[in-house]
């Protein structure tokens, strides 16, 4: 048996004093705890800073720094680090949270103070990491969250005996709710001391730490709480043996109707306002090269984007209520099974869900698992996941392309069904290549599965709604970022060369040549020029494309504000539009996605196959697609 | 917690954490398995002479939650074959 202490013992560590780093009014703070501990939600309270909380062991896979300012002036950097049960580092998020503590983390200077997160719902087994982290020598606060959950579940703590026992000041607090805050503050603000020095386990193994914990918890009075009734309750319904994934089909389903039909009328009031403020701005300025660029460029390409900020928000919403709640450690369980099928395990469950929201937090979430082929398996099949980014793209196309009328009774619309049998292929497609990946290249034993079930808990609106305008700031910074910058050049391109002072018809422009040389190659799939362009723009972001024809149908129709959709019958048979949007489910149209995996395996190789896997595979489905259908007539 | 001292009928028979019943309770002896992980295991709570009880399961029956130290794990059945216990079954 290994040790408690892991790495370099407290004896051989060059203990730096507290305040080690020269400025008193920077001094930098880790905060380090179990998974789930809510050790965000401290963090989020104390800083404002947007990071993401859920209620799912392991949601923050990377440290996250954010100032907190304590009475006003006294500035300090707070590191939200990953959940650790111990300090020896065996997946990557533990070894990221070993590194920042030992002053390893190139970037991050060695933390002057430690804040101790643990569950005061489950501490005589969280106190176990309380010996490692108190062996560091460094000015340490132990905060017990869930106070509120302990108190109501019957269990006490007496913190002021724990303090003695531990050598260091211990804080009762409730993160989400803001009680027993000021402790930690006081903390932050005042001189940090180094713990008493207290007898600490000295045989380095878990039953002898988890002994000493014991032993510490009894020594201050701590009572566990009653177990939790109401989520044995709901796991009684929700791990129910028929009604469990019949409850999980359900959501699901809700959660796509939902989306399509309820965030309609938010969007209709999102385009009015962009269509009634363009025409207010094109009434101010002179007839010229920069008001076109305003309106038929930046405008309508935009603002054609920005539409589907309540659609995203929706997403957003529904899975931070599903993570949030405890639900989705259920879904995972439920799911396992499932993924051993095709060779994954039910860890690589959460990072693929999370890729409905985007690829780029999904893969950063791969760093909880273990094992390093089930790691880039996994970061290799989560784009396949339907991203809200095709979102725009998928609306706008099955909006433009089918009628709205019910499938299923008032349950489930004809649009609504499309949407979700698009997120079904995307789905089926990451099944079946992890299915390939475990079964040649990435082969691999079996991993052991663990997979710690929190209790259900209230999703709080601070921590939601800190998301959601988390999400929106993103969306809209790549709105006028990527977007904008992407729409700007698609307009000097399709406004040049210019004819007697005026831009020329787009089929004669730039980008209008651009998209005829590719014009024989996506031929086949039921597409024109215009689309072409559309297609060599998203390779920017998959959303982008809904600005480019944005901006192309803005720039066509002289003055008419042509609506978008109309101007896409024009332009794709139905067999196209299935054929794009088949396209677009398969295809890896996203820089950001491309730069985080080369970064998280550390080279080009795996992007590069990744990349040519599937825009081939996108390719060829669309063009079978295509083929098929308009053969069905 | 270490709950040898409430002795329910005398604890024997050997079994794995698998063969448990959902509501069946038994005592940890030894964890059969590579040390990592088996270290893993322990922080979580399953520490040999601890009490386990066996609660719900993905349909089919694996993997398994398994209630230990006031906290709840999920297991795969390839695991929990791998720790074995004495039961309070006669």
């Amino acid at each position: 048996m290994s040790e408690c202490h892991s790495g370099p013992t407290p004896a051989t560590l060059p203990i730096v004093p507290g305040n080690g780093s020269a400025n008193p009014d920077r001094r930098v703070v880790a905060i380090i705890g179990p998974p789930n501990a809510g050790k965000s939600t401290l963090f989020n309270r104390l800083t404002g800073l947007r990071q993401k909380v859920a209620n799912f062991p392991g949601v923050t896979v990377e440290q996250r720094v954010g100032k907190a300012r304590i009475g006003g002036k006294r500035e300090v950097n707070l590191v939200d680090l990953p959940g650790v049960y111990s300090l020896d580092p065996r997946t990557e998020d533990e070894r990221v949270t070993h590194d920042v503590l030992l002053g390893k983390m190139p970037g991050i200077p060695r933390p002057d103070a430690v804040l101790l997160v643990l569950d005061s719902t489950s501490l005589s087994r969280h106190l176990m990491l309380a010996a490692p982290v108190l062996g560091l020598g460094l000015p340490t606060l132990v905060i017990l969250t869930m106070a509120d959950e302990l108190e109501r579940r019957g269990g006490e703590v007496d913190c002021a005996a724990l303090a003695k026992q531990l050598g260091a000041p211990v804080a009762l607090v409730s993160a989400a709710k803001g009680e027993g805050l000021e402790t930690v503050i006081e903390f932050l603000s005042g001189a940090f001391g180094v713990p008493t020095p207290v007898q600490l386990p000295v045989l380095q193994d878990v039953p002898r730490c988890r002994q000493w914990a014991q032993a510490v918890g009894s020594q201050a009075r701590y009572r566990s709480p009653a177990p939790p009734i109401w989520t044995r309750r709901l796991d009684s319904v929700f791990l129910h043996p028929v009604l469990g994934p019949l409850i999980f089909l359900v959501v699901v389903v809700a959660v796509f109707q939902t989306i399509f039909t309820g965030a309609a009328p938010m969007m209709d009031a999102v385009e009015e306002a962009i269509a009634v403020s363009g025409q207010w701005i094109a009434n101010l300025l002179p007839d010229s090269p920069v008001r076109s660029l305003l309106i038929d460029g930046v405008w309508s390409g935009v603002g054609s984007v920005v539409v589907f900020l309540p659609q995203i928000l929706l997403l957003f919403l529904f899975i931070g209520i599903l993570e949030d709640s405890g639900y989705l450690a259920r879904a995972a369980l439920i799911a396992d099974r499932t993924m051993a099928k095709v060779g994954l395990q039910g860890k690589s469950f959460i990072p693929l869900l999370s890729a409905y929201a985007c690829a780029v937090p999904a893969i950063l979430a791969t760093r909880t698992i273990e094992n390093k082929r089930d790691r880039i398996a996994t970061m290799l099949i989560a784009p396949f996941m339907t991203c809200s980014a095709r979102l725009p793209v998928y609306t706008l196309i099955i909006a433009a392309f089918l009628p709205d009328r019910p499938l299923l009774g008032p349950v489930l619309g004809l649009r609504a069904a499309a949407m979700l049998a698009l997120y079904v292929i995307g789905f089926l497609a990451a099944v079946v290549t992890a299915r390939i990946l475990k079964s040649s290249i990435l082969k691999s034993d079996r991993t052991p599965f663990v997979l710690e079930m929190p209790p259900y808990r209230w999703p709080t609106v601070q921590s939601i709604g800190l998301r959601l305008i988390d999400r929106a700031k993103v969306f809209l910074r790549r709105a006028g970022t990527v977007i904008l910058g992407v729409t700007v050049l698609l307009w000097i391109l399709a406004s040049f060369p210019m004819k007697d002072g005026q831009a020329p018809p787009i089929e004669e422009s730039i980008a209008g040549a651009v998209g005829k040389s590719v014009e024989p190659l996506i031929q086949p799939l039921g597409f024109n020029w215009k689309v072409g362009i559309g297609l060599i723009t998203s390779l920017a972001a998959r959303e982008v494309i809904v600005g480019t024809l944005g901006t192309i149908y803005g720039m066509e129709s002289e003055s008419e504000t042509e609506g978008l959709q109309q101007a896409l019958q024009q332009d794709l048979s139905l067999a196209g539009a299935v054929a794009l949007l088949i396209f677009f489910a398969f295809a890896m149209q996203c820089i950001s996605t491309i730069a985080v995996v080369r970064r998280e395996t550390g080279g080009w190789k795996w992007p590069v196959i990744q990349f040519a896997y599937m825009s081939g595979l996108a390719y060829v489905s669309a063009l079978a697609a295509y083929q098929i259908v308009s053969r069905l007539g | 917690m270490l709950q040898l001292s409430f002795k329910k009928p005398h604890p024997h028979v050997s079994h794995s954490l698998a063969d448990l019943r959902p509501g069946e309770e038994a005592v940890l002896e030894h964890i059969d398995l590579p040390e990592d992980f088996a270290r893993r295991l322990m922080e979580l709570g399953f520490l040999p002479g601890s009490t386990i009880a066996a609660a719900r399961s993905a349909p089919g029956g694996d993997p398994r939650v398994y209630r230990v130290d006031g906290s709840e794990i999920a297991l795969r059945r390839e695991t929990a074959t791998r720790l074995h216990v004495r039961t309070f079954r006669s």
